[in-house]
């Protein structure tokens, strides 16, 4: 029972940077725009925290730093796929590649540094409930903040107008500019978004889940997320289910290293990438429930006529 | 607005040669900033970076012995990437490549063949395609995204490598590195020079970029694979056939990959080891956009990639600069290319304001 209680608390926390980075990414392809480097900037994210951190600011202040320095990083990728108009795949793998090496620039130094994580939250009573309050309220405040970005996403898409609108575009930007709406703006607001999450996604993971910084420290996560839209299918709530199940993934491996299974380590640790094909293999079987909500005009450069 | 971006009436050919020449110099000026930030002699940096590699002999030899896998890898991708199927994954087919290589050398009974050397490059040729066709099956016939099944698999390749050097192909007399027993000499390339790393493997090099242009701008299953990349409806309609591209754009990337971990392996490294490649794969993918998905321009983009290798080891031995600063300007590069290929086909006009 301890077992099965350790299991479902490390699997939520193990899935909560992948929730994060996931969600980013999800608003930015319902715009109709796929921005495929989540991987540097998650690293960005988890250097810059994690010099933030070294640097005495306080801890709320470092995630803020975090969040900052992705949607920084996101604006390069803004500006050439909105602006220039530039193949986004390109555009999305340059990111990836410049993310890395300037997070192994910027946390050089800080190695293997272990960081005062934050620390998950107390309430009295309720954490003290004998096994509920251990899987329920004993999270770090970062868990319950992903459930409530989850929850504000799926509202602001099909709940307000700016939602609507946003996703209107995502299916078809031309349609979108001639009733007046602001397809360019809107994706850049969408691009810097996905810049954040995948931010704090990346300083979850250096700030609270490891917490350390080591050089390329998300391991595939930010390819994960991107795949994890794909196994949503474009609807926010079963981000969350792919998460946990990826999460789980990570644990079970662990788990396996941890009571010596008679199987390789590395077979272990290849079990979430392979999870992920598996799944994707699965998912895409169902070709009408992908393109239900599949944003139409993703990866399509968009240039307002007249 | 003074200003109005218009679209060209047809691409413009000054700015498809100016742009790499544009951006290359945009990344210039950035890192020149850059260092000026870092405190340190923006002039002496560059320098060091992209002349004092070239300066010395052993430097153009290394320079050409880098740029080889680049042209290599990223012949293939560009083939791929007209046609729209995106391999992200050469990296681990890479990798599968030399693993597949290395067995053949290590465990091939008569080690002194010569045979030895021609089964390894077709070996490392099908592992590098068969990795990449598990990608194309899964495109083709389970409709399942192949640049996340690439990457995926990329990853998956280099848990395979690790496992297999710490593991069942370690050298027991190797004082428990992660590494295999060097290969026998029939299974390695003959060096121009003894004082010189550069090996005949870049005649492989050589014929790959001369096919794959032909392949690209002269035949026909060349043609049709780029007409469905610009415009899949049309090509559809003209009866060609989507899962061909996805094939033939997949295993070739895939074989070509495959090629660079074999000639890495039986070339400067002489046997299987945790580090078989220093991103190759990924920057191979910048090297095809330089390139222009041309196999001449990938070339110049090669040798452009192979010199940022060269010169980020340069600096982090002579000055003592982090490697990661080789990744920055690969990135970097990459940003002002892309922004520059816009002025091909649009340019920004100034608008006269007219004052009542």
């Amino acid at each position: 029972m301890e077992l099965l209680i350790s299991i479902f608390v490390a699997t939520i926390i193990a899935g909560t940077p992948l929730i994060f980075a996931a969600l980013g990414e999800l608003v930015v392809e319902k715009s109709g725009v796929i921005n495929l480097g989540i991987e540097g900037m998650m690293l960005v994210g988890a250097a810059f925290g994690v010099w933030a951190h070294f640097s005495g600011i306080p801890m709320i202040f470092a995630l803020g730093i975090a969040v900052i320095a992705g949607v920084l990083t996101s604006l390069i990728f803004g500006v050439l796929a909105l602006t220039f108009m530039t193949n986004q795949y390109a555009a999305g793998l340059a990111l990836a590649i410049f993310g890395a090496g300037v997070s192994a620039f910027v946390g050089r130094g800080f190695g293997s540094t272990p960081v005062q994580a934050i620390q998950p939250i107390h309430i009295p009573g309720l954490s003290d409930i004998p096994v509920l309050g251990e899987m329920v309220f004993q999270f770090d405040p970062l868990v319950y903040f992903s459930f409530v970005m989850l929850g504000l996403v799926s509202w602001f898409l099909y709940k307000t107008k700016a939602g609507l609108a946003l996703r209107a575009i995502g299916e078809s930007p031309d349609a979108g500019h001639a009733i007046g709406l602001q397809v360019i703006r809107t994706r850049y607001v969408a691009v810097m978004f996905g810049g954040a999450m995948a931010g704090l996604g990346g300083a979850y993971l250096s700030l609270v889940y490891t917490p350390l910084w080591v050089e390329n420290m998300t391991a595939g996560r930010g390819w994960i997320a991107l795949a994890l839209v794909v196994f949503a299918a474009w609807r926010p709530r079963r981000v969350i289910l792919g998460a946990w199940l990826f999460g789980g993934m990570t644990i079970l491996q662990l788990q396996g290293q941890a009571i010596g299974l008679k199987v390789p380590t590395e077979l272990l640790s290849a079990l979430p990438y392979l999870a992920t094909i598996f799944v994707l293999v699965l998912i895409s079987q169902n070709r009408q429930a992908m393109i239900l909500d599949f944003p139409v005009s993703l990866a399509k450069p968009f240039r307002p006529k007249g | 607005m003074p200003y109005k971006i218009e679209l060209r009436a047809e691409p413009s050919r000054r700015m498809a040669i100016a742009a790499p020449l544009v951006a290359t110099g945009a990344t210039l000026i950035v890192s020149t900033v850059f260092f000026l930030i870092l405190g340190l002699d923006p002039f002496l940096t560059l320098y060091t970076f992209f002349i004092h590699p070239l300066t010395s002999m052993n430097g153009v030899s290394e320079w050409l012995l880098k740029a080889s896998p680049l042209i290599l890898i990223a012949c293939g991708l560009a083939i791929g990437f007209r046609a729209n199927v995106w391999n992200i994954g050469a990296e681990g087919q890479l990798i599968i490549g030399a693993i597949a290589a290395s067995g053949i050398g290590l465990f091939f009974p008569w080690q002194d063949s010569v045979l030895l050397l021609p089964m390894m490059v077709i070996g490392g040729m099908l592992g590098g395609a068969l990795w990449a066709a598990i990608a194309a099956f899964l495109k083709d016939r389970m409709n399942t995204n192949e640049i996340l099944v690439t990457l995926m698999l990329t990853y998956v390749a280099s848990l395979l490598l690790s496992y297999l050097v710490h593991g069942p192909w370690r050298d027991p007399n190797g004082f428990n590195f992660p590494q295999t027993a060097l290969l026998p000499y029939a299974a390695t390339f003959e060096l121009f020079d003894y004082s010189y790393r550069l090996n005949t493997s870049i005649f492989f090099t050589a014929v790959v970029v001369v096919l794959a242009w032909v392949f690209m701008e002269r035949s026909f299953l060349g043609y049709k694979m780029s007409v469905g990349g610009i415009s899949p409806a049309a090509s559809k309609y003209a009866g060609f056939s989507a899962s061909a591209s996805i094939w033939v754009g997949l295993l070739i990337s895939g074989a070509t990959a495959g090629l660079a971990g074999m000639t890495e392996l039986a070339g400067p490294l002489g046997q299987l080891s945790s580090q078989i490649s220093p991103g190759y794969g990924f920057a191979a993918i910048i090297v095809a956009f330089i390139g222009r998905l041309n196999a001449f321009g990938i070339v110049l983009g090669g040798l452009l990639l192979s010199l940022l290798y060269l010169g980020g080891e340069t600096v982090q031995l002579k000055l003592g600069l982090p490697s990661s600063i080789a990744l920055i300007f690969q990135g970097m590069l990459l940003f002002f290319l892309l922004a520059s290929n816009f002025f091909i086909n649009f340019h920004i006009r100034k608008i006269e304001v007219k004052v009542h």
